[in-house]
């Protein structure tokens, strides 16, 4: 089994951190990993971008390029990598910031207004971590019962009083109807 | 065995250095590297080693000149320019025949370029990395494991013969992330006792670190005398891996984030049906020539996948003298071939001789 995430959206979103959370899970499962940021000018202000697989075998390119889980934080990351999905990806959008529907009849598209949620239940900062949450839930990439495990490992010693809010993040998405 | 952890490239060879017993590192800010020099600056004052950052990159090189001609090991790392303004130097260490590893994680260029990955510095890394008769054994690592293995290998290479050793790598390898295991084993110490400029206390006669030889027939001998040992190296020293080749009949050859891509490319096109496989050149220099000229035997056709406008191309088509044609397949400045990229022209050599 070989996921190919592909993550996207604003530099300070969070992105790089959300898909060092999904590669931590792999690493704790013994499973092949690679984590890939952007690393391009766009970084500062622009569109930031993240490339993870997670496989049971050896990982060939670490670069995802069609991607069959998308999550795209804002339009210019929907707009860029909507039609580089596979046919059957999963494509996640935060439905605060995004205000189009997918446009791809062959792909599955959830919505999750996560930046709302975020700031409504005073986790400002992480819709990344909530979108996470609805992805793990609708797409089954890692199992629910190791996000506090891998929280801990993932969350710097030096802001472990942030861990309960990106697992209570993580809950948020997962929960979300 | 050490547990597994999760590290970008660039720190996982930073730490790979230091397992390695280097306690020099000199070094200038340039993207897609700075971590490496980050890493140094955070780790090296809690060991009791040396972190400094150069007022440029001709002095960094100099420093690492001057901290291995004390017998120590030095590091210095950079990106493609800096490695440039770095040549001069380079040259020098070979020509004082000094141990020394030099990181060049690669980005896209001529001239400032750009940061993206690249692998347009083959020919500076294996055939001019700067004035003289002189080599450097050159690492292309492509996993991050290989980041770790080949900084601790480079090291024990350049004091084993003597030399400078570069490992090559491009802005991929050093920004991600993949799982890896730091158990190095143990460093072999090699005595430097009779060369490097260490301190007499008196015992004995000064040891002279030095370059500059006047007289011709003199310098001649020296280049000689390191050719010989280049000799013994291309002998012993090369490293490949091979990727679906037993029965191969369209031979990829590909380094660094160019092989991981072709590998993609390899599994979809034998899905296919198309008999492809992949001789991945480890040490770039030396090159792995013997194998590949066996190869020429085998394949119609080869591939040559890489980041650049068709370097290393040339060292295949003298490795197997030009028996069988050689396609590239390329993208430059900066982008990367994709897996369809490579797929295409491993369906274009497949149709080589109009038997298919």
């Amino acid at each position: 089994m070989t996921h190919q995430i592909l993550l996207a959206g604003f530099g300070g979103q969070g992105i790089l951190f959300s898909g060092k959370f999904l590669a931590y899970d792999g690493l704790i499962e013994d499973r092949q990993v690679s984590w890939l940021p952007s690393y391009g000018p766009e970084m500062r202000g622009g569109t930031c971008n993240c490339s993870v697989i997670l496989s049971d075998t050896q990982i060939g390119s670490p670069i995802v390029s069609n991607p069959d889980i998308l999550i795209a934080m804002n339009l210019p990351s929907l707009d860029k990598f909507e039609n580089e999905a596979v046919a059957g990806a999963k494509i996640f959008v935060d439905s605060s910031l995004i205000d189009r529907k997918v446009a791809r009849e062959d792909v599955e598209a959830y919505y999750i207004p996560a930046t709302k949620m975020a700031s409504d239940e005073g986790l400002s900062g992480l819709a990344n971590m909530i979108m996470i949450g609805y992805m793990i839930r609708k797409a089954g990439v890692m199992p629910y019962e190791n996000v506090e495990k891998v929280m801990a490992k993932v969350v710097p010693a030096k802001k472990q009083d942030k861990l309960a809010l990106n697992i209570k993040a993580v809950e948020l998405g997962y929960n979300f109807e | 065995m050490a547990e597994k952890v999760l590290m970008k490239g660039n720190e996982a060879l930073a730490e790979a250095a230091i397992m390695a017993g280097c306690r020099h590192y000199f070094g200038y800010p340039i993207t897609p590297q700075t971590e490496i020099a980050a890493y140094m600056a955070k780790r090296m004052p809690l060991i009791g080693g040396t972190f400094l950052q150069a007022e440029s990159e001709i002095a960094a090189i100099n420093m690492v000149y001057g901290a291995a001609a004390a017998g120590k090991r030095a590091m210095t790392s950079s990106s493609s320019p800096g490695i440039a303004l770095k040549s001069e130097g380079i040259s020098y260490l070979a020509g004082s025949d000094l141990p020394a590893l030099i990181i060049n994680v690669q980005r896209g260029g001529p001239g400032l370029g750009g940061i993206q990955p690249s692998q347009s510095d083959y020919f500076q890394a294996t055939k001019s990395a700067g004035h003289g008769d002189f080599h450097l054994i050159v690492l292309a690592p492509a996993s991050v494991q290989e980041m770790v293995d080949l900084t601790f290998k480079g090291f024990d290479l350049a004091d084993k013969y003597r030399m400078p050793a570069m490992l090559l790598s491009d802005g991929t390898m050093g920004q991600m992330m993949e799982p890896v295991t730091l158990d190095m084993g143990k460093v072999t110490e090699y005595d430097k006792s009779s060369w490097a400029a260490c301190g007499t206390k008196c015992e004995r006669e000064h040891n002279v670190v030095n370059s500059l030889f006047i007289q011709p027939d003199e310098l001649e001998k020296y280049n000689f005398e390191r050719f010989e040992r280049y000799a013994q190296i291309e002998a012993n020293e090369v490293m490949y891996d091979e990727y679906r080749m037993d029965d191969a009949e369209i031979c990829i050859v590909a380094y660094g984030v160019a092989a991981r891509v072709s590998q993609n490319a390899i599994d979809k096109a034998r899905e296919n049906g198309i008999k492809v496989g992949m001789i991945r050149p480890i040490t770039l220099w030396p090159f792995p020539k013997a194998v590949l000229n066996a190869a020429a035997d085998k394949v119609k056709a080869f591939i040559s996948v890489e980041l650049s406008m068709g370097q290393m191309i040339e060292d295949i088509e003298l490795a197997i003298r030009c028996k069988k044609p050689v396609l590239l397949c390329n993208r430059t400045g900066g982008m990367i071939p994709t897996t369809n990229d490579v797929l295409s022209k491993i369906e274009e050599a497949n149709n080589i001789g109009g038997d298919k």
